[in-house]
């Protein structure tokens, strides 16, 4: 009489490879207990990492620390961070820089990549290799973009300033697009599109390949024009992912800080000096640690808040 | 397989005997230097060879560029970082680093070694040691003189063409200027002019937002025109000095000479920039550190016969520049201090000092500078001294940084970005600086 053999599954090599000291011990554990022992080292981390610097950042808040000053008394001062950030006009001003970046950015990488999507959704000859291309720029680091563009923006040597001159016959060397107070603004935003549209490509095209082709084909059968189609089935199928799209940009571009750092430093004067490269100034260059401790977390609420809203509109959307 | 047995026994006995064998006496003792990454550094790696040989420390470096230098280490002494034994700080620096006891205070170490600070050029002891300024309490030995100078090209000046039509225009012989009144008028004079078959410019500015370079270019116009930091006689008194209708001239000056004699593009340009736009024959005239003078000295393009020097020309209130350069200090929180005071020791010798000079570095010891060939050792080296006999420095509180930015702001928005008049943006910095020294508790 031959013994069969039934092959064993990856749970009971587990437990046959556990030593018994340490099965004795398991065994003793609920399932509850065992879920949090795998999960404990991650929440660990993640109150190391992320909550406890959170709640140190909004204890530092409400207090005079400077941390190059650190032989200095350290002194409570209640809400004057928060209301010197929130009277500040320079706070105010790079607060507008922001937004008129946050502002233009999303506008038009929202077009112009929605406006690729629908190119590449229409399967011509070789869209997968144009596909490809258009992804390139968003593969590179914004520090080798922030860098490149400099030179591409130079007024002497750079492509751009050419390009410009080619197109319209302003001298190459009359004008500086990070050097200009009314350009800089506007440098850093095409830099932004340019390197940016192509993500949100790739999402609207996610959202347009999701349509089912039955709903066209309906459309076609009751004569519906390929304009109409595209305004009662292509947009509002697509909207949640534009929205998500938004959502993405709108939060990366709430922080920016490398790219437009290496384009222009905030400058010229303090006309692109964005939200966060002011953070940056106070903190690490002031070293006004509580009062930029403040800012952080008006900041960190902002985002949050406005993220908060505009979710709640996103689900609105989905459910439609 | 014998044969195989024999060879493999043969790599072990080696292997055995190699690492059995007593090794080579190690210099086990280093030190870390920490400085900026730029000529004079490499000077200093070769010169401390000496010091190695002498006494068989080791020298590590760790040279960070100037665009991170203040970031990096500034951090490096807050978090009480151990990277750096010997650091040459910027001058700013002296006044928090000796109050957060960042650097060692060396006065008992100069006594009892026979350092004397009457060895150093008064003006370096000033700006690179003494903290409160003005009271012999020393945290730094003075290592690096510099300040603002011009270089221009000598070449170009030369030319009798253009020589006879500046002489047509102006009534005066294309020289290096002595006011800055001139130095426009040659600026203006060279701005557009095809040199070559190239497009030229006037002169090269610092006008870099960032750090300091605005703050470090646009003080040697404001100091010649009567810019001062406070009421000499009423310390942290700044309304009517800083604010003063001549330091509004010497603003608009600066502005002017921006807007009508600069290459198009330089709006946030520090000393590499301006080293590129000399070495690439853009500019006739270039401000930049002398620390940079030995090096374009030497290029092959734009040096030797073809580059001349000369110093901050004079405003209507007198005749400044601008301090830069720095002294070297040892790290409170280092781990060998013995050794790095030893190096100081070393670095203070007037024969080092000598060699210093030789290298490419600028020393800022009296046995150098007063030594009758000096003047004559370099092409710059008169221009060094004139210049570092009416230096002025910024202020090295400990909220030095605090109020350096400030400065950034309203300079570059009134200079590069044209925002509002030259009064409004030293008004608004005379407010800015009233508030961080009120928050510091001295006014």
């Amino acid at each position: 009489m031959s013994e069969t053999t039934v092959p064993l599954t990856i749970a009971e090599h587990a437990a046959r490879a556990t030593p018994d000291a340490v099965a004795r011990q398991v065994r003793g554990l609920s399932d509850r207990a065992i879920a949090w022992l795998f999960i404990s080292p991650t929440i660990l981390l993640l109150l190391a990492i992320n909550i406890f610097p959170l709640v140190w950042t909004v204890r530092l808040s409400f207090t005079n620390f400077r941390a190059n000053r650190p032989n200095a008394k350290i002194l409570g001062v209640g809400i004057d961070n928060y209301v010197s950030v929130l009277t500040d006009p320079d706070v105010w001003a790079a607060m507008q820089s922001t937004a008129h970046f946050l502002f233009w950015t999303i506008l038009l990488q929202t077009a112009l990549g929605f406006a690729l999507a629908w190119l590449v959704d229409r399967r011509f000859k070789s869209h997968g290799f144009w596909t490809t291309v258009i992804l390139v720029p968003m593969m590179l680091s914004p520090a080798v973009v922030g860098n490149f563009w400099t030179f591409l923006y130079q007024p002497q040597i750079g492509l751009w300033n050419y390009a410009v001159q080619f197109l319209t016959g302003i001298p190459a060397a009359s004008f500086s697009m990070i050097g200009s107070v009314k350009l800089a603004r506007w440098a850093i935003v095409v830099v932004d599109t340019w390197m940016w549209t192509p993500y949100v490509m790739l999402i609207c095209l996610a959202g347009l390949r999701s349509i089912p082709g039955y709903i066209y084909e309906a459309a076609e059968v009751d004569r519906a024009s390929p304009w109409r189609q595209f305004w009662t089935i292509t947009v509002p199928m697509a909207l949640p992912f534009i929205m998500l799209a938004v959502l993405f940009r709108g939060i990366e571009n709430f922080k920016m800080f490398d790219m437009v750092n290496l384009l222009t430093n905030g400058g010229p004067g303090s006309t692109t000096e964005v939200a966060s490269i002011t953070l940056k100034r106070e903190a690490f260059e002031k070293w006004r640690t509580g009062y930029s401790s403040a800012f952080a977390i008006i900041l960190f609420v902002t985002v949050f808040g406005l993220a908060n809203i505009y979710v709640k509109a996103l689900n609105r959307v989905k459910s439609r | 397989m014998d044969k195989l047995v024999a060879r493999i026994a043969a790599v072990a006995a080696a292997v055995m005997t190699l690492s059995l064998a007593p090794a080579a006496p190690a210099q086990t003792k280093q030190l870390t230097l920490c400085w900026a990454a730029w000529d004079p550094a490499n000077a200093l790696v070769e010169l401390s060879k000496d010091f190695t040989a002498k006494t068989g420390i080791a020298m590590k470096f760790e040279f960070v560029p100037w665009t991170s230098f203040a970031d990096r280490f500034l951090n490096e002494l807050n978090s009480k970082g151990k990277l750096c034994d010997l650091l040459i700080g910027d001058s700013q620096w002296i006044g928090g680093s000796a109050e957060n006891g960042h650097y060692l205070k060396l006065n008992d170490f100069f006594d009892k070694n026979g350092i004397s600070m009457k060895d150093f050029m008064p003006a370096t002891v000033l700006g690179y040691s003494e903290w409160p300024k003005n009271t012999p309490n020393y945290y730094a030995l003075p290592a690096m003189g510099d300040a603002v100078g011009w270089t221009y090209r000598k070449d170009w000046f030369s030319r009798p063409a253009i020589r006879k039509e500046f002489k047509e225009k102006h009534k005066r012989d294309l020289a290096p200027p002595k006011t800055l009144d001139e130095l426009k008028e040659i600026a203006q004079f060279f701005q557009g002019r095809v040199i070559d078959g190239k497009t030229v410019y006037g002169a090269y500015l610092y006008t870099e937002r960032g750090s300091e370079g605005i703050t470090m270019g646009v003080t040697n116009a404001l100091y010649n025109y009567g810019f001062a930091y406070e009421n000499p006689k009423k310390p942290y008194e700044m309304r009517g000095f800083v604010n003063s209708p001549d330091a509004v001239q010497g603003l608009e000056f600066y502005k002017a000479l921006y807007d009508c004699c600069t290459a198009p593009g330089l709006t946030n340009a520090y000393m590499q920039e301006g080293l590129d736009a000399f070495k690439s024959g853009q500019v006739a005239m270039q401000m930049n550190w002398f620390a940079f003078f030995p090096g374009l000295y030497k290029d092959p393009n734009v040096g030797g016969e073809k580059i001349g020097f000369f110093a901050n020309p004079a405003g209507p209130k007198g005749r400044f520049t601008q301090l830069g350069g720095q002294g070297i200090s040892v790290v409170s929180y280092s781990n060998h201090r013995d050794e790095a005071l030893q190096y100081i020791k070393w670095f203070a010798q007037p024969e080092a000092q000598k060699r210093w000079w030789a290298l490419g570095g600028y020393s800022c010891h009296k046995a150098v500078l007063n030594d009758p060939g000096f003047a004559k050792s370099a092409p710059f080296a008169q221009d060094f001294l004139t210049s570092m006999g009416m230096v002025k420095d910024f202020w090295a509180e400990p909220s030095y940084a605090q109020l350096l930015l400030a400065m950034q702001k309203r300079v570059h928005d009134f200079v590069v970005a044209g925002k509002g008049t030259a009064k409004e943006a030293l008004d608004a910095l005379v407010a800015d600086w009233e508030k961080v020294f009120k928050e510091d508790g001295k006014i």
